[in-house]
């Protein structure tokens, strides 16, 4: 079963959640990995600090021109969607960071002067955490386009039982290659406005995508109730709540796994990888007989 | 004269960026804000924005299969990079004789409608979302919202960058204020791009260091003043200290520390600037930053000397 760990909004506790259950799960003898798909600003190794076995490169395909061969005739940039390429009278201008691999220019070529080779954007670490899988799409700094190296990750989910995908913040692109695929997922949302705000734009996406969902909340004290009876009046499942306390806060700053560090959220973290696997289990029934 | 533009970035998510630049809105005398979080997008939340203009945005164009023309040859299937072509009956109609193109996955790049030995495909405008101007009581600002699984949220973020460039010429204001995304993908790029100063908000953790080192070396790449400062920095004093060390060994300047205080959280309860309640020494480490910050952009704005 592949669980998206998301978020409308950056640093509601996607993280911490993620990284707890899949470590919770793996204690328990599940067979888990856990895929980091924010690539961008990648941190779940820091808690489940894995040994790396592999450094996998990530790479895509860029046109590389025959400019001996090519003729000008303006074709490869007429396709071009992304003004990824220029043609000047005596040769043709590629801008990297703008082509999008879409392999238009090498079809449509008449000279067959354009093939690709790999271009590095990123790369993954692979590895365990005892007998936890974990495996970090890393972007390299300076890339602009993220879901390449989040797709590169996902393909690292194997025979496991529970795959765990940390998704990255937002709604956007990178986002939706992480659950767009997913068979449940959970949204860690917080208790204030800007969460709740954010939460509603990410539940729209999931929606979009048609992936079943549920939500937690975490610092769930901050609004008095009032994103809970949101959900509620939605009909959104609130699965879990975890109230404000500073003690997380300081524990994960120094990379500490919450289970670990405050056995006191140990049942929590229990109960919530229970649920939300049930939780799961039925949708994915349900649209297997549906 | 050009605005002076200041943009607020992160690397890590949910380090307070949009909590300190509507305080700072407050401080600053006039200015332009620009929100370009295109997809979280939570300014408008606390400035009480009024709504005055909504202007459509299409990322890029999608393809739309015409089933009539549509001889189900199969080609578009597997020319598409994205996967976002589903052959006959993978949407799971039994209805449809003819491959679907799935929206959300399509990148507009129009190779499936240029090979199509049929013509059958079309490309259209996507609907990605809105660029809005809205009024605060600091100034004029511009905000967008990225539709659901919106496509291009760096063009988007251009767009919200362009405009607000515009209104500061046009009201004579000398400074922009843009929040910045979470990350150092193409939104962030395309809110570094022309802007003239970066202030990189970072928390003292393990992921805020961590996510501070790659923020701080894209900001690099573009050549512009760059500060940090460390937000909620008693949570964990001493990698606060590591952190003002780290910056000022990759030469950022370090403009400050604020205080761990849930005035944050209260404040966007009651939809308030953090400075405008009740707080404990909070306000006053945010006039400080404020203050580094502000004696910079004035150098900035000072006309150079001949």
């Amino acid at each position: 079963m592949k669980l998206a760990i998301a978020s409308g909004k950056g640093g509601a506790g996607k993280t911490m959640v993620a990284t707890n259950l899949a470590w919770t799960a793996a204690q328990q003898g599940v067979k888990t990995a856990f895929l980091d798909c924010d690539v961008e600003e990648p941190n779940a190794a820091l808690f489940l600090k894995p040994d790396i076995e592999n450094v996998i490169p990530v790479h895509v395909p860029k046109p590389v021109i025959n400019q001996d061969v090519c003729t000008h005739c303006g074709l490869c940039s007429d396709i071009c969607r992304y003004n990824a390429l220029a043609v000047l009278s005596d040769k043709v201008l590629l801008f990297n960071e703008l082509c999008h691999s879409c392999g238009g220019c090498v079809h449509v070529c008449p000279e067959h002067a354009i093939h690709e080779e790999p271009r590095l954007v990123g790369h993954i670490d692979a590895g365990h955490a005892g007998a936890l899988k974990v495996c970090t799409g890393v972007l390299k700094v300076g890339e602009a386009i993220a879901p390449p190296v989040v797709k590169a990750v996902k393909q690292q989910a194997g025979d496991e039982t529970l795959t765990i995908l940390d998704s990255p913040p937002g709604t956007a692109c990178p986002a939706v290659e992480t659950v767009r695929d997913a068979d449940f997922v959970l949204f860690v949302a917080e208790a204030t406005p800007f969460g709740r705000h954010d939460l509603a734009l990410a539940i729209d996406l999931a929606q979009a995508l048609k992936r079943p969902f549920a939500v937690m909340l975490n610092r769930a004290d901050l609004d008095h109730g009032e994103t809970r009876r949101w959900c509620e009046e939605n009909g959104f499942r609130v699965l879990a709540e975890i109230d404000e306390d500073r003690r997380i806060a300081e524990k994960c700053s120094s990379g500490e796994l919450v289970v670990d560090a405050l056995p006191d959220y140990r049942e929590v973290f229990t109960k919530l990888l229970e649920d939300v696997v049930a939780a799961a289990e039925i949708t994915t029934n349900e649209r297997v007989q549906g | 004269m050009k605005p002076t533009e200041l943009v607020v970035i992160s690397g890590k998510g949910g380090t307070g960026k949009t909590s300190l630049v509507a305080a700072f809105a407050t401080l600053a005398a006039e200015c332009v804000l620009a929100d370009c979080d295109v997809d979280a997008s939570n300014l408008h939340l606390i400035h009480h924005s009024e709504l005055v203009l909504r202007e459509p945005f299409s990322g890029r164009v999608r393809a739309s299969i015409d089933p009539d023309r549509c001889t189900d040859c199969g080609i578009c299937e597997a020319m598409c990079r994205f996967d976002a072509i589903l052959p006959t009956g993978g949407n799971g109609s039994s209805m449809a004789f003819h491959p679907t193109v799935n929206p959300h996955l399509c990148e507009g790049c129009g190779v499936c409608a240029w090979f199509c030995p049929e013509k059958a495909i079309d490309l259209y405008d996507g609907e990605d979302g809105h660029v809005l101007l809205s009024k605060t009581r600091c100034g004029p600002m511009v905000h967008a919202r990225l539709g659901v699984a919106g496509e291009n949220s760096g063009k988007l973020v251009g767009l919200v960058r362009e405009q607000a460039r515009e209104l500061a010429t046009m009201r004579e204001l000398d400074t922009i204020l843009i929040d910045g995304s979470p990350g150092i993908g193409c939104p962030v790029i395309a809110s570094l791009t022309g802007a003239d100063m970066a202030l990189i908000v970072t928390e003292p953790s393990v992921s805020g260091m961590h996510d501070l080192k790659r923020i701080a070396e894209l900001a690099d790449g573009f050549g512009i003043p760059t500060l940090v400062a460390v937000n909620r920095w008693d949570v964990n004093p001493q990698l606060a200290d590591e952190i003002e060390t780290l910056a000022k060994e990759q030469g950022l300047e370090f403009a400050g520390r604020i205080r761990y205080d849930n005035a944050f959280s209260r404040a966007q309860l009651e939809g308030k600037s953090v400075l405008d309640i009740e707080s404990n020494g909070l306000a006053d480490d945010i006039r400080q930053v404020w203050s580094v910050i502000h004696a910079r952009l004035d150098g900035m704005n000072q006309p150079e000397a001949l």
